[in-house]
């Protein structure tokens, strides 16, 4: 019986379990990269810039995502709570996303903007100061840790092989003029990004400290970018549902 | 016989799988059961009927779209679409029980004045649902969950001392259009002596017994030209809404921690160095993420937290 002969063989019985196992999944995911809607046709939505990508790496360090997701599902509860559902198109950019299933803290997708950069400082130094109740450990070594941009480049480069349009040349960076203006290119040009990280630092003054650049600049850059991409007032009610 | 045999049937009278380990150690292929067998058959059927009804295979560039449809209202224009998440929650918004419900109650209050609200049962009993999740989400962060505040940072909303205003239309304007809250520091026009002489005075306003020579200079900084108190804060103490700048005379302590200092000298050490810091402080403005019905019931629950005037 062929049954024993699979029964028998450890190895072969691993690869045809893993085979089987993997059709489950496989079979949700892969159509997903080939179906023309995956991603919905909107304004706005941009790679990030360098000191809030390093935000984002920081955010992924301090493993804010195992309490915190980044994803408003469209049910009426969490419009009124959080605001516009959340949009693949929103995270096109994530590598990895950053979407997670638990919710210890609240959904920080459409944070940004929402609090100011004093509160987002004082609460991720001492959340309980803010808010007793919270049961969110307070990160007070990002005020007073120097950013460490010095590879700024090369994470950008990595994230262009796995698709993020940053640009390196000339024709990239005129193919990121006519997709997101002059302004956002320019962001997103690697050769500047060391002085593009510290401008926006430095102009942006995150951390009420024009001194230095902290990690809580980074840090607070990014949330302060989360949800704020796109303009929903552009868009009427049934807009996304075309896409689904 | 051995005694370690199991009740039942015996090998050879059921068919074994033909698997033969250590020697003797066979396995019975006895059928599935029933209940079993048809509750497998039904989920195959349910797929089916899925498959037909829902979103279900990839096509291409595209998927089969089910025959179930869902009708909600775009830009004032009935559309109907195949089932799908998004949809469904267009529609739910216009037409859920609860969406429909919250949104009446919206109207409702929204076309009523502040004063027929705050008497009537009804609407105050809405406002109080409603805000209460409004506010947890928009104002909690900076006023605490009950809008007490915290003490240096974000004013207490429950009690008297009113920056901007008590009033229903000067909340709905802060609220509205935010606000930007300053004082000047007086580092360089107030030697240590004087600021501890103004402390005094404001400290003796709010009937702390303080030293009478020190009120007394005190006074003449905070109704003179040297200090310019007064401007803002009124000669008796009593606050300028318009300009933001509160009472100081009814010992209620939003920036300054007078009730949490344990000695007169530790009291005025904090009212003087507030006075040589100055202090900004900023409330954002709602206009553009909430709507005026929003606003108005954030509004009227804030005023009857406790401090309304």
């Amino acid at each position: 019986m062929k049954h024993e002969s699979v029964e028998t063989n450890a190895g072969l019985l691993i690869i045809l379990t893993l085979a089987v196992i993997s059709v489950g999944g496989l079979v949700e995911i892969v159509p997903l990269f080939y179906i023309n809607d995956t991603i919905e046709e909107v304004e706005g939505v941009r790679p990030y810039t360098p000191l809030e990508q390093r935000g984002r790496d920081l955010y992924v360090r301090e493993g804010c995502y195992t309490c915190h997701s980044q994803m408003v599902r469209p049910f009426r509860d969490e419009m009124l709570r959080y605001g516009h559902y959340s949009l693949a198109a929103e995270s096109q950019f994530d590598h990895p996303f950053q979407w997670g299933s638990k919710r210890t803290g609240p959904d920080l997708a459409r944070v940004g903007g929402k609090y100011s950069n004093e509160w987002q400082v004082q609460h991720l130094i001492n959340p309980k100061s803010l808010v007793p109740e919270s049961i969110m450990p307070g990160y007070p070594w990002l005020a007073t840790t120097p950013l460490d941009y010095s590879d700024i480049e090369k994470r950008m480069i990595a994230l262009k092989r796995v698709g993020v349009p940053y640009s390196i040349n000339r024709a990239e960076f005129e193919a990121n003029v006519e997709r997101f203006g002059e302004e956002t290119a320019i962001m997103l040009d690697i050769n500047r990004a060391e002085d593009n990280l510290v401008r926006q630092a430095q102009q942006g003054n995150f951390d009420g400290d024009r001194s230095f650049i902290s990690e809580m600049d980074a840090m607070v850059a990014y949330l302060q970018v989360l949800g704020t991409m796109v303009d929903f007032s552009q868009y009427s009610e049934g807009y996304f549902a075309e896409f689904r | 016989m051995s005694t370690n045999e199991k009740p039942g049937k015996k090998p050879g009278e059921v068919e074994t799988t033909g698997h033969v380990w250590d020697a003797n150690l066979q396995e019975y292929n006895n059928p599935l059961p029933r209940w079993w067998l048809w509750g497998f058959y039904a989920t195959v059927v349910f797929a089916v009927v899925y498959w037909f009804l829902y979103p279900a295979w990839p096509v291409g560039g595209s998927f089969t779209k089910g025959f179930n449809t869902i009708t909600f209202m775009d830009n004032g224009e009935e559309v109907t679409t195949h089932w799908n998440t998004r949809s469904l929650f267009a529609q739910d918004m216009q037409t859920g029980r609860h969406a429909v419900r919250q949104r009446e109650m919206l109207d409702k209050v929204g076309a009523m004045e502040y004063d027929d609200i705050l008497a009537d049962v009804d609407a105050m009993s809405f406002v109080n649902a409603y805000a209460k999740g409004s506010f947890g989400t928009w104002c909690a962060a900076c006023h605490q969950t009950g809008g007490a505040g915290v003490i240096g940072l974000y004013p207490n909303l429950r009690n008297d001392q009113w920056k901007w205003g008590g009033t229903v239309a000067q909340i709905e304007e802060t609220l509205t259009l935010g606000r930007n809250g300053y004082m000047p520091g007086y580092r360089e026009s107030l030697n240590r002596d004087q600021l501890n002489q103004v402390a005094s005075y404001v400290l003796s306003l709010n009937g702390y017994d303080m030293e009478g020579d020190a009120v007394a200079a005190g006074e003449e900084i905070f109704t003179g030209p040297l200090g310019g108190c007064f401007q803002c804060h009124g000669m008796d103490a009593g606050g300028l809404p318009s300009q933001g700048a509160p009472s100081l005379n009814n010992n209620l302590w939003a920036l300054v921690d007078v009730p949490g200092a344990a000695s007169d000298e530790e009291r005025v050490s904090r009212v003087a160095s507030f006075v040589h810091d100055g202090i900004q402080r900023v409330m954002p403005a709602f206009a553009d993420r909430l709507s005026e019905t929003e606003i108005k019931v954030l509004t009227a629950y804030v005023h009857s937290l406790g401090g309304g005037q």
